[in-house]
């Protein structure tokens, strides 16, 4: 598959005229937030899926940009749209430095650092409170009224962070962060770098999350450390969202956002009010379930192993396991 | 130097108890090679039980324990046995998948007791939560103490059952090589469900002696779940010996962060030192202790 197939495009039509055939600002807004989860599930799949480092601490990079577009308002004084240029950047900037510390480890030690990294990240900005007001947060006024706008945009952004993925992966780097995921000294041994492609494959990933962190204070307008750091809501989800839709494929994590978006929400209000309320409180409960039938059964996530439950009900010939991968 | 020795006192009587933690993570990592995710929140199941059976029977949480541990040991072995050794037959893409299944299993844990006693923060008040022995200038909280010790007699117990007994060598055994440990006959997949259990039930017990001293909340599985593996990482991977230095260590870094830094900073102290020792001293003090 060396072009985009046209057919890649329906989702994006369908997506385009969305927001005009629903009028609801209440659906509109789910549909950004899942868009936004597009964009860091994508990123983390770069990264985890493809080069084979699994983070749980994308969070890092999603606060270090909402940060940088909040700082601009407070620190700078100048508009936070200014975060959308700075937030990638400056993310991608951390991203190296990350990666400059943790890719000495290995597997789960990569992880694990990661998590303690992003720790110390969430834990830094509660406490210094001159530069990030702590745990007060930082609030400032959104820029449009109407939902429209922010929508646009967060499917510009959604469409090309999946095209920069889908380039990368199908150029020689590409080639080179799965060799490195499949086999580190192998790839080592052929003269590819792995610290050097891990690090493209982080910069890449930590862009593009900075510039989810980025959109996310723009449209949101507050953001406090226990959010936007959160390894539980940012960090563990973006793992969630991978695994759900499918590591290593590139349709998997937007698929997986939007499944996990519009699950959390219908839970969250109780299946839009049709259910007695304390099924709100079973959101997260629901996911931990969904993380342990999918890895369990579904070990390459629903587009991974699309074969394999399209075989349910097209009673054919078994299919040989998928071979998901690049 | 009083606010110093006081410190460095409640740091110690703290770092056995996670010490107690750590050991259970480390005997999982040990064997299964894998980082136990829910560490903490198997903990936190012990803690309600302990609470539940304070509430409902006023039995004291240090008798829980004889409760709370083969609970845990149970809950543990049914883990390993129903959702990880499975998916050493699944093939995927990332060698990770056993860790993701215990994040799952955590949130579920954590959601499961959310629902039964809602979010709110419960502690369990007896008689000695609040007596103080003193020695000299310096006091110790007597629950501490009572706590510190049952911790090391249960961390002895276990170093006798690991070196002295038949099904401890196994564990040891299966720990150092898999493969070897099978071709002598060993049931391996039994042991790794046997080491989950054990692993749990040394959390178990952390979780009931640590009850009288602190509060209780369904969040409250992920930060232990975090000192669990700095104290491995501390110690050394797998290393027994290593765990226990690398809890008293933690516990004394964070009284000490907590006096002298901030109260906030606390938990930060811990993680700048995992770092440290992840880039600087991979393999842990167990580099230097050999053990």
């Amino acid at each position: 598959m060396k072009t985009m197939r046209w057919s890649t495009l329906v989702p994006l039509v369908l997506l385009a005229v969305f927001p005009i055939v629903v009028q609801s600002d209440y659906y509109r807004h789910i549909f950004i937030i899942a868009l936004m989860w597009v964009v860091i599930g994508s990123s983390w799949n770069l990264l985890a899926g493809y080069t084979g480092q699994v983070s749980f601490g994308h969070a890092i990079f999603f606060g270090t940009g909402a940060y940088t577009a909040g700082l601009c308002v407070t620190q700078l004084g100048i508009s936070a749209w200014w975060g959308m240029l700075l937030g990638g950047p400056v993310a991608a900037l951390v991203g190296l430095f990350i990666g400059w510390v943790c890719f000495r480890l290995r597997g789960p030690y990569f992880a694990l650092a990661t998590i303690a990294v992003g720790e110390i990240f969430r834990i830094g900005a509660t406490v210094w409170r001159d530069l990030t007001e702590g745990m007060q947060g930082i609030l400032i006024i959104q820029s449009f009224r109407s939902k429209i706008p922010y929508y646009y945009l967060a499917l510009v952004v959604a469409a090309a962070c999946v095209y920069a993925i889908y380039r990368v992966i199908n150029s020689k780097w590409g080639y080179y962060f799965v060799a490195v995921r499949e086999d580190q000294d192998a790839a080592e041994s052929m003269g590819i770098s792995a610290f050097r492609y891990k690090s493209l494959s982080l910069l890449v990933s930590s862009f593009f999350t900075g510039l989810a962190g980025a959109f996310y204070m723009n449209y949101m307008a507050f953001i406090d450390p226990q959010v936007v750091f959160s390894l539980h809501y940012i960090s563990i989800m973006a793992i969630l969202v991978g695994i759900i839709g499918g590591v290593g494929t590139l349709w998997g994590p937007p698929v997986g956002a939007f499944i996990m978006v519009l699950l959390q929400e219908t839970f969250r209000s109780s299946f839009f009010g049709l259910l007695p309320k304390w099924v709100s409180e079973g959101h997260v409960l629901v996911f931990g379930l969904l993380v342990i039938v999918v890895i369990r059964y579904l070990a390459n996530g629903i587009v991974g192993d699309w074969p394999k439950i399209s075989q349910l009900w097209s009673k054919g010939k078994p299919l040989p396991s998928a071979t998901a991968g690049n | 130097m009083e606010v110093f020795v006081q410190t460095f006192v409640s740091g110690i009587l703290i770092g056995g108890i996670y010490a107690l933690v750590g050991l259970g993570m480390t005997l999982i990592m040990g064997v299964m090679k894998i980082i136990n995710l829910a560490h903490g929140q198997l903990m936190m199941i012990a803690m309600y039980i302990t609470f539940v059976l304070f509430e409902q029977l006023h039995l004291d949480p240090y008798f829980s324990l004889l409760v709370a541990m083969p609970a845990l040991f149970l809950i543990g072995a049914i883990i390993q046995k129903y959702f990880l050794n499975p998916l050493l037959k699944v093939d995927s893409i990332l060698p990770e998948n056993q860790v993701l299944m215990t994040v799952g299993l955590g949130m579920v844990l954590t959601e499961i007791i959310r629902f039964i006693f809602q979010s709110d923060y419960k502690s369990v008040t007896t008689s000695y939560s609040s007596e103080f022995i003193y020695l000299g200038e310096i006091s110790f909280n007597q629950a501490m103490v009572v706590a510190f010790f049952i911790a090391a007699i249960l961390t002895l117990l276990l170093f006798f059952f690991l070196l002295k007994t038949d099904i401890g060598r196994s564990v040891r055994a299966t720990a150092q090589n898999k493969d070897a440990a099978l071709l002598m006959g060993i049931n391996a997949e039994w042991i790794t469900i046997f080491t989950y259990g054990l692993g749990s039930a040394l959390a178990a017990a952390a979780g009931s002696l640590l009850l009288p001293i602190y509060y209780l909340f369904p969040d409250i599985g992920g930060p232990f779940t975090l000192k669990a593996f700095i104290i491995t990482i501390l110690g050394g991977m797998g290393s027994t010996v290593g765990a226990i230095v690398g809890g008293v260590v933690l516990g004394i870094a964070e009284s000490m962060g907590a006096t002298y830094i901030s109260m906030a900073l606390k938990e930060a102290v811990g993680m700048v030192i995992f770092l440290l020792v992840l880039i600087f001293l991979p393999g842990g003090l167990k580099a230097w202790t050999k053990i």
